[in-house]
């Protein structure tokens, strides 16, 4: 079969010893910036880009692509052991790694983590070989009313299945939203909510969020308990997962790898709903769902799953289509232009060295990060026996020096820190900060899809039910919100919750 | 507060070149703005010509990507720096021509406030629409939107980006301003619809679109250039295809603060030029499908002059632009 032909010509090219050497470093360093807090993959990949200047094509994009998903491992390290999700997709990592963490199974979570990231990578270089090109039609129907509509059924089932109050998960998400609004207008150019501070014209940027809501809020309420985090000193626990732990984390492995690899295509960052969409229906299908957000293993190795082989089908669209779907894929597209391959369909036909080399290079780069990573584990979970006093600004100045470097502006740190006592305040109050996150990251996207489809049908909102896709989305979203508010439901959840 | 920081930042700069003048210029590293993220169009030919540029001068170009509100952050950045020929900046169309009228409350005035130094490269627009679309050539496409404007969806990537502004000036041309815009961000998700039907047309960068056409997922009208692009040398210019008013292209070019010593410019213009006949920088920009200026546009008077003709070309469409 061609694949088979392709694929070896493709580990032909990645088996080169300096691609080889390329994927090892991208790995590496990407596992290092995941691991730090603050700086993730955008800002590395853009200083980084220069430097592959020197290289040829295929060695410099195996190497940026090792660092994007290098973080994706290194961003689920820090949080799983400090509760700072790096990355948009690790938010949901932080619910039931944090936990397992505390309860001294640090190193059967950061085990988890690495194997079912090793799966899910391996399933996806398979899907990507054998599937990219028509895998794309499928990315193709989803024009803006379809997306819009897949990010509402999210919201709701985010609304849903948060953990405690209905109410609080929703006015959390509306927040999110509501935060998502501000900077400029993208159809008028009009400001909104930027007080006129020249900062905020470009919206807020999602670090300068997240690290503030969990980096700086988790510093401050662990200064309040110092004790209870020396119990999670003390416990590292095994690295390698027991037996029960492994049929445990099976099936929402496998599950994961499904979800994920099926959203990464979506053009516009569906990546990012992998790992939530996947938490969800672990937890749905569970028999005791109360174990959820109180360190069930499935809650790792479901969505760790998830976030990596999205990682990996986020490359199908911008290597079979020359489209990227996020903002580090669009790097990807720089790296290619620099080097003089203008992505596009055609890149496939006239660059096969680069296109199944690099496929293949990811497969090698995965069982490279299954490799550093065991061992580097135990040094990472060292991490966590700094003594407090050392520890905790050693976070804020990584923080701090991560968001200053994304966009060079010392306003975006003292926002950081405004979000951090905000977020503190709302650990006080019992709301959840993930679904505020969740709302943020969704939030431009939808208005974006919102108003394009509006704008496409000249104002008629009947276009989201015209559409088959569309209204299929949104009538699961229904039925979500219907089950759970339905007062037997609403009961048994409360029950759940309360526990 | 930010007024403060900006001081504080000149006045550190100024310290740091020691009161020097441009004597023995350049002595230390020049900051080169772009006011773009890495990897975008203007990153790339930044990065080519700086390469270059770097050699010339003796000392490092170091690129900043100081990006937002459509570049016009960055280019404030670099023309309210020190005249001192340490901070340059690599703008566009969008920043020097089409800024003041997109952008009411612009800090910087790019026709009279800055020190040009030379264009870098231009990159030629091309009209494209989805593939199954009714119309053929441009004559047909003209004449079905003037027909039946309010039939039609244009994709740009969001307001003072180079898709808007050249799209803007052919509804303005074409006498439909109010023509239904749908509004990405990027041209990358822009094309995305556009691919797959969603939208009917858009205008954009010849290296952004050229692949798509290459491979028949989308049509191509007519190149807004005087000349055919060697890139895609089946599609005629829009003077061939009946739009000869229709002649913009998207160009880069380098720009200092107002009041640069002399010496500093002359040394920069002469390193532009020098990046610009190097053969292997050359052929980096043409594979990008990219035009290399001319000799008289790589002069700062050139440049000056150009800066202005594409503003008074652009101001009334983009000032009549519905918002």
């Amino acid at each position: 079969m061609d694949m088979f032909s392709n694929l070896s010509l493709g580990f032909g090219v990645a088996l080169s010893f300096q691609n080889l050497a390329l994927c090892f470093v991208g790995c590496l360093v990407g596992t290092l910036i995941g691991v730090l807090p603050g700086v993730g993959p955008i800002a590395t990949i853009s200083i980084l880009l220069p430097i592959t200047f020197g290289l040829d094509p295929t060695g410099a994009l195996i190497m940026l692509a090792g660092i994007y998903y290098g973080a994706q491992y290194g961003g689920s390290t820090t949080a799983i052991l400090v509760n700072i999700p790096g990355e948009a997709t690790a938010v949901v990592t932080t619910l039931d790694g944090h936990q397992m963490a505390k309860q001294g199974r640090a190193g059967i979570a950061l085990g988890t983590a690495a194997i079912g990231s090793f799966v899910a990578g391996c399933f996806a270089t398979v899907v990507i070989a054998a599937l990219g090109a028509p895998l794309t039609k499928m990315a193709l129907l989803f024009g803006p009313a379809e997306y819009f509509s897949l990010m509402v059924m999210g919201l709701c089932f985010a609304v849903v299945l948060a953990r405690g109050s209905i109410l609080k998960a929703f006015c959390m998400i509306m927040l999110g939203l509501l935060l998502s609004t501000v900077g400029t207008d993208l159809e008028t150019g009009q400001e909104r909510l930027t007080f006129g501070i020249p900062a905020l014209a470009d919206g807020i940027d999602f670090s300068v969020l997240a690290m503030g809501i969990f980096g700086f809020a988790e510093v401050l309420r662990n200064l309040e308990t110092p004790e209870a985090r020396d119990v999670v000193r003390a416990k590292i626990g095994r690295l390698l997962p027991g037996w029960s732990d492994i049929k445990q984390s099976a099936m929402p492995c496998m599950r994961g790898t499904v979800i994920g690899g099926t959203l990464g295509i979506l053009p516009g960052n569906g990546a990012v709903l992998g790992p939530f969409a996947s938490y969800t229906v672990e937890k749905k299908i569970a028999k005791d769902p109360s174990r959820f957000g109180k360190g069930a293993i499935e809650g790792v190795a479901g969505p760790e799953s998830a976030n990596n082989a999205g990682a990996q089908t986020a490359f199908i669209p911008l290597l079979t289509l020359g489209i990227p779907p996020n903002a580090v894929m669009a790097l990807m597209v720089g790296a290619m232009t620099i080097h003089g391959i203008i992505p596009g369909p055609q890149v496939m036909t006239r660059n096969p060295e680069l296109f199944w080399g690099m496929i293949a290079s990811m497969w090698i780069g995965n069982l490279m990060l299954l490799i550093i990573n065991l061992p580097l584990v135990g040094l990472w979970v060292k991490l966590l026996q700094v003594p407090y006093r050392l520890m905790f600004p050693a976070i804020l100045i990584f923080c701090c020096i991560g968001i200053y470097s994304v966009n060079n502006q010392p306003l975006d740190v003292a926002f950081t820190a405004m979000f951090g006592l905000f977020g503190y305040l709302l650990i006080k109050l019992g709301f959840e900060p993930a679904p505020l996150l969740l709302g943020f990251v969704l939030g431009k996207l939808m208005e974006e899809k919102l108003r394009q489809a509006l704008i496409i049908s000249r104002g008629s909102f009947m276009t989201f039910l015209e559409r088959p896709i569309s209204a299929g989305l949104l009538l699961v979203a229904v039925a979500v919100l219907v089950v759970a508010l339905m007062p037997s439901m609403a009961k048994k959840r409360d029950e759940v919750f309360t526990e | 507060m930010k007024k403060t920081v900006i001081g504080l930042a000149a006045a550190m700069t100024l310290a740091l070149a020691g009161g020097a003048h441009a004597q023995g210029y350049p002595t230390k590293p020049v900051t080169m703005i772009v006011p773009f993220a890495a990897g975008g169009p203007t990153d790339i030919i930044a990065r080519i010509v700086g390469d270059h540029m770097s050699k010339t001068l003796g000392q490092q170009i170091v690129i900043e990507n100081v990006a937002g509100a459509g570049g016009t952050t960055g280019i404030t950045r670099a023309m309210t720096a020190a005249p001192d020929g340490y901070t340059i900046a690599m703008g566009h169309l969008g920043t020097f021509s089409a800024a003041p009228a997109t952008y009411p409350g612009l800090k910087y005035d790019p026709i009279n406030g800055i020190q040009p130094i030379g264009l870098a490269g231009g990159t030629p627009i091309l009209i494209v629409a989805r593939k199954n679309l009714e119309a053929n050539d441009l004559k047909s496409f003209v004449a079905a939107v003037k027909a039946n404007p309010d039939k039609f969806n244009e994709a740009h990537a969001g307001l003072g980006s180079v898709s808007w502004t050249t799209c803007t000036l052919l509804k303005g041309q074409l006498g439909v301003p109010k023509l239904n815009a749908v509004a990405y961000r990027g041209t990358g998700p822009a094309l995305n619809d556009l691919v797959s039907g969603q939208i009917d047309f858009m205008c954009d960068q010849i290296v952004s679109v050229s692949e798509q056409v290459k491979a028949g997922t989308i049509k191509a009208f007519a190149v807004a250039s005087a000349q055919r692009s060697p890139a895609l040398p089946d599609v005629p210019t829009t003077t061939e295809a009946g739009l000869p008013e229709y002649q913009i292209e998207a160009w880069n070019g380098l720009a200092a603060p107002k009041g640069t010593p002399k010496e500093a410019v002359d040394k920069l213009v002469d390193a532009l030029n020098k990046a610009l006949n190097d053969e292997n920088t050359k052929k980096r920009l043409l594979d990008l499908g990219a035009v290399i200026p001319t000799a008289t546009d790589r002069t700062p008077e050139g440049f000056g002059a150009l800066i202005k003709r594409d503003a008074a070309k652009l101001d009334p469409a983009l000032k009549s632009a519905p918002r």
